[in-house]
């Protein structure tokens, strides 16, 4: 019995911890974000250079084949970065749609050159959880057609997994005919998002499985965005509590009021158990597919609630110098609000929660 | 990450398991923490200390069971009573605060005397610690003990004792050295309530009920001997214990529980022709409460795990009560809501649901995140212990006060 991380955990944590120590100072998301990329060529490298983007990949073809939980302890450390880099869609959902609807050839083609860097992937499943704005893709004789919304590290994509309206994959070419790539702007600088607007573009479609694997990469999805906004709390409370312990007002530091001291405790408290569920959930999904989806759901509601809470609060913690562009303590609050928003809300992610239990009414 | 316990541990569970099976139906209906245990609770816990799945790790001379300290083997018996929804050991205030005081402090003579008839049920004990004028500030006390020809006088106030209408015994704080700097003026004295000079008032609460008292003391004279520790080491004592009460509040099997409990009944109670449950507003807080007792169960497992590997359970254990009882109080209030009017029945009402329990727990939850530390203390101890935030300047009153003490 060991609830928690392994050695190897801990070492992979720290590893990349220190790696966007290095490449990934706030100056460096400053510039990122005036510049306009949400992709960082020296974060993405570095990444690269320790193994990164081939983590789930299947050691036969070339990665690192771990696990979500290895995923999630990598998706916490970016968002206690803010990190500019592609990682949710590049290096986990998809090499988890090759490993689960892919067949033997279309793994052996893709994997390997994904492991490697040689070409980039983005994920546009969001039609499979709402569908919005009245757009999807539909499917037909090796086409699709529509649009699809919020396709995830969208920026220098080579190629697209991207979800049709029964819920089946597909692989695209970002470059192929009747592609149609529009970049999305959000509150978060440091995450890439777009739409594909399709109309009879060519793609190669992953195994016809109902839906499942999907709903796999979906639940994957919430818990790495969890995780992420895990990271992102948590760097958001420990520059609050650094904030309240300097800052002095009535001569003498704000953190030793109780009003300051309590805004903090409160994050803390909240904060915490957040943990142990996201760890948890990364668990499920490795070892136990029904338990999985349920609590991916409680993971990202959760965290969504509680980080909301935390945004805020850090950022009322070091008041006026909270609310400028000066500190940058807006890259956190905003890389929050896309964890909180994409792949379902929490409203949307309770709600299949309660269908998942069966507590959903049968008329 | 590994969750299994391993075929030695499961096989213990089975043992668990077949016990419960065999013996749950001589269980009295639930854990009676506030009055006197009956004939049925003494009887079972009997069973219990019998085969050690009540006070397991205590030495057998002193009644226990003897058994090696083994996190897995507690947190077993803990998941397998909570699964079968059958009460445990007793969990009184004499079995949970004063036993683990006297096996930490205690002389072999008061273990000897003491610990096993609390065990058995046959002595119950009330708490003396807070008063009218000392409440989150504890040390502030003023009940008074002087000596006199081998005795101490004690006179003073106390209050919240639960259980003293019914108690055999006291363990209680008083001030013996009345020119020591406070927290160094503490004794913990243990002495009988059948004495001369004790007057115990009911307190009702809320809830309407007195599931708390006042005791009053009057020149009560107990032996100097009945003392646990020294003299002027009360307040080391004492939180030797308070360390228990708070680990006490925080069972996420209780939480589990109450989260089921909530959802039977949002599946039975009817607004109009569709289930309370069926409301998507009740449902998503419904949802949102199951979320946040997923990550309490989770992060109880997390201090398991530090404590196996003999790590301080840190800022995971110390959220443990604010949340906990926080939690237990909100579960209520949706209990209560998804009742609609029929919630606010009670008091035997007609239509009133479950003996009116969910207004109760409402009400006496929110005694809980008061008691045994306010949520306010907590989120001080959370602030300064877990995120080593600055303490509060100290009023300028306390510090003259130092100042005479030193001079």
């Amino acid at each position: 019995m060991d609830f928690g991380l392994s050695p190897e955990q801990e070492m992979l944590r720290d590893t990349v911890g220190r790696c966007l120590a290095e490449t990934c100072p706030l100056d460096h998301v400053r510039s990122c974000s005036e510049t306009g990329s949400a992709v960082s060529d020296q974060v993405m490298a570095a990444l690269h250079d320790i193994g990164l983007t081939g983590l789930l990949v299947p050691e036969v073809h070339g990665g690192l084949g771990m696990t979500l939980l290895d995923a999630a302890v990598v998706a916490e450390q970016l968002g206690r970065a803010v990190a500019p880099a592609p990682f949710l869609a590049l290096s986990v959902l998809a090499p988890l749609a090759l490993m689960l609807a892919g067949s033997a050839a279309q793994q052996a083609e893709w994997l390997p050159r994904i492991a490697s860097g040689a070409v980039r992937f983005g994920v546009a499943i969001a039609g499979i959880v709402e569908e919005r704005d009245g757009v999807r893709v539909r499917a037909d004789g090796g086409r699709l057609t529509g649009t699809a919304l919020f396709a995830l590290d969208f920026a220098g994509a080579d190629y697209f997994i991207v979800g049709d309206v029964s819920g089946r994959l597909h692989l695209l070419a970002a470059a192929s005919t009747g592609v149609e790539r529009i970049a999305l702007q959000t509150i978060d600088t440091t995450r890439s998002i777009g739409e594909l607007r399709l109309t009879g573009a060519i793609a190669e479609p992953l195994a016809d499985d109902g839906g499942l694997a999907a709903r796999r990469l979906r639940d994957a999805g919430r818990v790495l965005l969890a995780a992420d906004s895990l990271g992102a709390g948590e760097a958001m409370i420990e520059k609050a509590v650094a904030y309240a312990g300097e800052r002095e007002q009535f001569g003498r530091v704000i953190g030793s009021f109780q009003a300051v001291k309590h805004m903090c405790a409160e994050m803390a408290a909240r904060h915490e158990p957040c943990r142990a569920l996201v760890w948890y959930a990364a668990h499920a999904f490795d070892t136990n597919p029904e338990e999985a989806a349920l609590v991916a759901c409680h993971a990202k509601s959760l965290t969504g609630e509680v980080h909301r809470f935390v945004a805020r609060t850090a950022t009322e913690v070091h008041g006026g110098m909270g609310f400028t562009d000066l500190l940058g303590l807006h890259f956190w609050f905003k890389r929050i609000g896309f964890d909180r928003q994409v792949l379902g809300g929490p409203e949307r992610v309770r709600s299949d929660a309660a269908q998942l239990q069966g507590l959903t009414a049968t008329t | 990450m590994n969750l299994e316990y391993g075929p030695e541990y499961e096989r213990f569970r089975d043992e668990v398991r077949d016990f419960l099976a065999r013996n749950g139906k001589r269980a009295p209906e639930s854990a009676q923490r506030a009055a006197r245990p009956t004939t049925d609770a003494v009887a079972w816990q009997n069973l219990l200390l019998e085969h050690g799945y009540t006070a397991r790790t205590i030495p057998r001379e002193y009644g226990g069971y003897g058994a090696e300290p083994d996190i897995l083997e507690a947190r077993i018996i803990a998941e397998e009573f909570a699964r079968a929804c059958v009460p445990g050991g007793l969990s009184n205030q004499g079995v949970s605060m004063l036993v683990p005081t006297l096996l930490e402090l205690g002389t072999e003579e008061q273990k000897r005397r003491w610990i096993e008839p609390t065990l058995r049920g046959e002595i119950v004990w009330c708490q003396g610690y807070s008063e009218p004028g000392a409440g989150s500030d504890l040390a502030s006390l003023r009940t008074s003990a002087r000596e006199e020809n081998g005795h101490f006088v004690i006179n003073g106030q106390k209050i919240w004792t639960s259980t003293a209408r019914q108690a055999d015994m006291i363990f209680c704080l008083v001030r013996t050295e009345t020119e020591a700097p406070k927290h160094a003026g503490i004794s913990y004295l243990i002495f009988s309530m059948d004495l001369p000079g004790i007057e115990v008032r009911p307190l009702k609460t809320m809830t309407g009920h007195a599931e708390f008292n006042e005791t009053f003391f009057t020149d009560v004279r107990v032996p100097v001997d009945q003392i646990v520790g020294q003299r002027g080491q009360g307040w080391f004592v004492a939180n030797a214990t308070l360390g228990h009460e708070r680990g006490m509040l925080g069972d996420p099997d209780a939480l589990e529980n109450r989260l089921l409990a909530l959802i039977r009944l949002m599946q039975e109670e009817q607004i109009g022709s569709a289930r309370a449950i069926d409301n998507p507003v009740l449902r998503d807080r419904l949802v949102a409460l199951q979320a946040e007792v997923a990550a309490m169960k989770y992060n109880g497992m997390r201090v398991l795990s530090n404590q196996l590997k003999g790590e301080s359970g840190g800022m995971a254990k110390l959220i443990v009560k604010l949340q906990s009882c926080e939690l237990a109080h909100q579960i209520s209030a949706l209990a209560i809501d998804a009742m609609g009017e029929m919630g606010i029945l009670y008091a035997e009402s007609p239509r009133e649901r479950e003996g009116g329990v969910w207004q109760w727990n409402y009400m006496f939850q929110l005694g809980l995140i008061i008691g045994g530390g306010t949520a306010q203390i907590q989120k001080n101890i959370i602030a300064e212990r877990g995120l080593n935030m600055p303490r509060e300047p100290r009023l300028a009153l306390d510090a003259a006060q130092s100042r005479k003490e030193v001079a």
